[in-house]
């Protein structure tokens, strides 16, 4: 109890430094986000099409899963150098997996009866996809989505390592200061923040749910 | 001209069904990449407008492939298809769609859409108006037999009969000429499969649609055809009426199809009505129902009823002979014994 407390008093002395990191942690965050489902959700429909390249694509994507966030920022850092940047490339980087393999998946998984009797209604092909196939693969996308952006999250404490800023900045401090009240003022935001998005998504799921009965 | 245009809008009154259900096949072909023998062969048939044909045989003899060539799922190697005279692929591929209903055995429901909104598919991709398509709901949902009050639910919600004539409306939605139906009742239980049967029957004579169904099930092809399609290995074998089936059953094939040795079986495929259409046509029953004589018909002692009755109606006469294993004259048993066995009170044991 004592850790907390001082963990709050550490926040009453440093309140602007907190919100900004959480600002940033947000903004990093979210941009990782909104960049990956630009570029993982048409890919991901694109190839749910095309069975060949998809294997492949997959496996290039599942590499980058393998490999530790943390050593995708280290990685990064030759390259893209320090800051904000790299560290939203790394985080970008991350969340692709979920978003691209939930939404083939997703599509892929639609009975090919269902397309059959669409397609045989005469919809066209984007309107298969866009009426029926997307449609029904929104569970499997979301769920990606909701996995992606809790590692996103949890992740963007690793980006204070190279410069990116984020809550992240308060467990190195605590860390070189051998101080565990300054680390639980960085650490307990980023779960609060992940718990959230978790349960949001999760909300959404629900929602979405065609009713049964 | 403008006698022309009087005539043919007489025609129109005299023929209520349009000439633009009619389905003609000449020699269509079909072989899949992956076998060496072809699913379809050469197979010719002309469909009249307004018929419910059913396309009969076993189980991968090609008839979904058949049916698939028409709204162009599947593609021909060889031959062509018209409906109402025009080779469908005069026509861009949707529309040809929109205008033939398609009804499969998985029903196909889209499990995130409404009824509402699954019924009324093809009206919007046609661009019909609100109204338009509410009235058409309406009027659907009485003719399927299931309540408005069903429209806000989602098919999941129903059961696998009423999904199926919520499949059936939806085929029916932008009232095509033309009804495809693969299998539509394989999956559901026998009770409602023989109930959306006579559903079928009924609607079709109220909406004479040219119907094409297919089943493996030999009892429902004689149920609800008009005239059947036979098919076997991706060739047509015979396609008549029921009642021509049975009479003259093309080959042996046929034959055991609908019974060769079982009368009964033979009776019970065939309906009342049918032989107050094939008496329409007086010749028949001198011509073609003219019983097989044949020489040697016997019964024996071990002989159960079903099949003296069937031995009875086959020779077509009164009574036959018992004899046993001897060749022996054991003496004579006819349709009288039969008539008085099952309406005297047997004495109870
Ligand atoms: N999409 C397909 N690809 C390859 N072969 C097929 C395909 N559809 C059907 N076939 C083959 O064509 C033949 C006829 O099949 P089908 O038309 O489905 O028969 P039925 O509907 O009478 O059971 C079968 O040998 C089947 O294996
Ligand atoms: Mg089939």
């Amino acid at each position: 109890m004592d850790l907390f407390l001082k963990a709050f008093e550490y926040y009453m002395d440093n309140q602007s430094f907190f919100w900004n990191a959480t600002r940033q942690h947000l903004v990093l965050s979210s941009f990782a986000m909104v960049i990956s489902l630009l570029i993982a959700l048409p890919i991901g429909i694109w190839i749910a099409k095309r069975t060949g390249i998809a294997q492949v694509v997959i496996n290039v994507f599942n590499a980058f899963r393998v490999v530790p966030s943390l050593a995708i920022l280290f990685l990064a850092l030759p390259y893209l150098g320090l800051g904000f940047f790299p560290s939203l490339i790394a985080l970008t980087v991350l969340a692709f997996p979920p978003v691209l393999i939930n939404t083939y998946a997703g599509i892929r998984g639609v009975d090919a009866f269902i397309i059959e009797a669409a397609v045989g209604m005469g919809m066209t092909k984007t309107q298969v996809m866009s009426k029926i196939e997307i449609p029904l693969a929104i569970p499997a996308i979301v769920t990606g989505i909701r996995i992606a952006s809790v590692e996103v999250i949890s992740s963007a404490t690793l980006a204070s390592f190279i410069g990116g800023g984020g809550l992240g900045d308060f467990i190195t401090r605590g860390f070189a200061l051998y101080d565990v009240p300054i680390m639980l003022v960085g650490a307990i935001p980023v779960a609060l923040l992940a718990l959230t998005s978790e349960s949001f998504w999760s909300l959404f799921l629900r929602r979405y749910q065609i009713p049964e009965n | 001209m403008t006698i022309e245009m009087i005539s043919s809008s007489a025609e129109t009154i005299e023929t209520p069904v349009s000439e633009s259900g009619e389905i003609v096949f000449e020699h269509v072909s079909k072989t899949f990449a992956t076998n060496s023998y072809p699913a379809v062969d050469q197979v010719s048939v002309r469909i009249t407008a307004g018929d419910l044909v059913v396309l009969l045989g076993p189980s991968g003899c090609g008839k979904t492939t058949l049916l698939k060539m028409v709204n162009r799922l599947y593609e021909p190697d060889r031959g062509k298809i018209w409906i109402g005279g025009k080779e469908i692929h005069t026509l861009p591929v949707n529309e040809l769609r929109r205008q033939i209903g398609y009804v499969i055995q998985q029903v196909g429901l889209f499990p995130h859409m409404t009824i509402q909104k699954n019924i009324s598919i093809v009206p919007r991709l046609l661009g019909w108006e609100e109204k338009r398509i509410n009235d058409r709901l309406e009027m659907l949902m009485q003719l399927i037999g299931l309540p408005v009050s069903y429209l806000p639910r989602y098919p999941r919600q129903l059961s696998g009969g009423e999904q199926q004539r919520v499949g059936l409306a939806r085929a029916l939605a932008a009232d095509p000429e033309i009804l495809l139906m693969d299998e539509p009742f394989a999956a559901v239980d026998a009770i409602n499969r023989e109930r959306l049967q006579t559903e079928l029957i009924d609607l079709h004579s109220k909406l004479n649609k040219t119907i094409l169904f297919v089943t493996h099930d030999v009892e429902e092809a004689f149920r609800l055809a008009k005239k059947i399609i036979v098919m076997r290995a991706g060739k047509l074998v015979q396609y008549g009426s029921p009642l021509e089936l049975v009479t003259q059953p093309e080959n042996e094939f046929i034959e055991e199809l609908v019974g060769s040795n079982n009368i009964l079986r033979k009776l019970s495929l065939v309906n009342v009505n049918s032989i107050l259409k094939a008496r329409e046509n007086q010749s028949f029953y001198t011509s073609k129902f003219q019983p097989v004589e044949k020489p040697s018909t016997v019964l024996h002692p071990e002989d159960d009823l079903r099949s003296v009755i069937s031995l009875l109606l086959c020779s077509g006469k009164d009574s036959l002979p018992v004899k046993d294993s001897e060749d022996q004259l054991l003496g004579m048993v006819g349709y009288s014994d039969l008539r008085e066995m099952l309406i005297s009170n047997l004495p109870s044991e």
